[in-house]
């Protein structure tokens, strides 16, 4: 299989990336790791006249804390990059254990996690983590730029709200007001293989009091789900049984599971309820910040 | 069939752009014209007839093509050849030479790391870049290593093995470690299984 014909684009600037596009008039794509796009292209699922190859600006492979406390994640970081991060692993709980899940060993050497967030899969495992963690994409446009709420950047099946002529040069995770703490699970066939169901989980603690939370669904649904009524009966209490309980009640109710060959949607419903319990029951009884 | 590569290699028609590359496979520049939407690995199998880099899945999940690009494992059926340009790739034929085997190929040969040998160029490399990173991996790193590459003959055992003995082997050689260390732990039957095995057809 070979994709079809494209004109290649390998711009050496941001703003000259973003004229690419605007000149393409919709009709370009933006190429960083690959790793969805590339397999796409030779399925001939997407056959864009232009493709823009931004691999050449790496100005964009960062990730940092900013002097506003939040993690800003650059479009050319790639998985394995967050998989080594020891600022991750100190720092970022949810993403540190997401972040060796990704996909294969051999596939998070080239992909990125902000690729993964506009590739919109609703089985992607970066787009739970950054909704679990209240994240956000920026865009540079023809016009400058924005900043859009992960939940609002997606609209649907590999579908998000980028204009033709935004490039999303970063993801960003807000600044932590509790300690952080949180975890994240994976039910897959085998390596490499897609979600039959995961669980993103951080909620931020201040004493024994919850003053965040988040929670956040992949593989069980047409899009990555928001269990926001599940975090949302964790804010303000104490992360005790009966609260964990009710939480994983919630977030299993709120899983869209449809049965398919990777199980029955009872069953997937029941692995949310379990990925949840699990997660909050480490977070609420270890010392350490990882579950 | 005529290749993609067979296609732009012959004069190309004039409405198909074609862009001059320069890549360093297996340590030496290669300068191609190729359409952007080639593949590296068919410039590497068509283009360089480099036929050790194989291609299996063609859809991103069996590790078959993988190659190292600046030291690290890709797929190379998930990359356009186009973005090799200015870097470095190496194949399993760089990987030794038939009278200096790297340990990795070493350690296939002496723990019988393959059957039919479909998957073993990439799994040579991925193993490769692992010990590059690590050359004193537990068993599990290996097997985490190598979960993106596919081997449907061995059950995975032989090959995590190879790559054990490997890293001994490697640590036995590394500079840093010579007159320090005790010789590398390589079990001394290794090499005889490897034959009952072969013979055996196992």
């Amino acid at each position: 299989m070979f994709p079809p014909r494209f004109r290649y684009e390998a711009p050496r600037s941001v703003s000259e990336a973003v004229s690419l596009l605007r000149d393409g008039g919709g009709e370009a794509k933006v190429l960083a790791g690959g790793q969805s796009l590339v397999p796409l292209l030779k399925l001939r699922f997407a056959s864009p006249e232009v493709l823009v190859d931004i691999n050449n600006l790496p100005d964009l492979a960062y990730h940092r804390v900013g002097e506003d406390g939040a993690l800003h994640i650059g479009a050319l970081c790639r998985h394995v990059d967050l998989e080594r991060s020891g600022l991750v692993a100190a720092q970022q709980p949810t993403m540190a254990a997401a972040a060796p899940m990704i996909a294969d060993p051999i596939v998070r050497t080239r992909g990125t996690l902000v690729g993964s967030l506009c590739h919109a899969d609703p089985q992607g495992d970066w787009a739970a983590v950054m909704v679990a963690m209240g994240g956000q994409v920026v865009a540079q446009g023809s016009n400058g730029r924005r900043t859009i709420a992960l939940a609002d950047f997606v609209t649907g099946p590999f579908q998000n709200t980028l204009a033709y002529d935004e490039l999303a040069v970063e993801a960003v995770v807000p600044a932590t007001r509790g300690e952080l703490r949180g975890g994240f699970l994976k039910l897959e066939r085998r390596v490499g293989d897609f979600a039959t169901a995961g669980t993103a989980v951080a909620v931020e603690l201040s004493g024994d009091r919850v003053v965040r939370a988040g929670i956040a669904l992949s593989g069980v649904g047409g899009h990555t789900i928001d269990a926001r009524a599940a975090a949302d009966s964790l804010t303000d209490g104490v992360l005790d049984g009966a609260a964990i309980a009710r939480a994983a009640d919630l977030a299993a109710e709120a899983a869209e599971p449809r049965s398919d060959h990777r199980g029955s949607a009872a069953y997937k419903r029941h692995i949310i309820h379990t990925f949840v319990t699990r997660i909050l029951t480490r977070v609420s009884t270890t010392e350490s910040k990882a579950a | 069939m005529t290749s993609l590569f067979e296609e732009i290699t012959s004069p190309a028609a004039s409405d198909v752009p074609v862009r001059r590359v320069t890549i360093t496979v297996n340590g030496r520049p290669r300068t191609l014209d190729v359409e952007p939407r080639l593949l590296l690995a068919h410039l590497l199998r068509q283009g360089l007839q480099l036929t050790g880099t194989h291609t299996g899945c063609d859809t991103t999940n069996c590790g078959a093509c993988t190659v190292l690009y600046d030291g690290s494992p890709v797929k190379s059926c998930t990359m356009l050849a186009v973005q090799a340009d200015g870097h470095d790739v190496r194949t399993v034929e760089g990987l030794g030479t038939a009278s200096e085997l790297d340990p990795v190929q070493e350690g296939f040969k002496q723990e019988h790391g393959l059957q039919c040998g479909f998957c073993t160029p990439g799994m040579m490399l991925a193993s490769r870049a692992l010990l590059d990173r690590n050359d004193d991996p537990t068993e599990d790193e290996v097997r985490f290593a190598l979960s993106g590459n596919l081997c449907r003959c061995t059950g995975y055992q032989n090959i995590v093995k190879a790559v054990l003995w490997a890293a001994a082997k490697q640590r036995g050689r590394a500079p840093a470690d010579a007159g320090s260390e005790a010789p590398p732990d390589i079990p001394p039957e290794a090499g005889r299984d490897a034959a009952v095995d072969a013979t055996q057809g196992a």
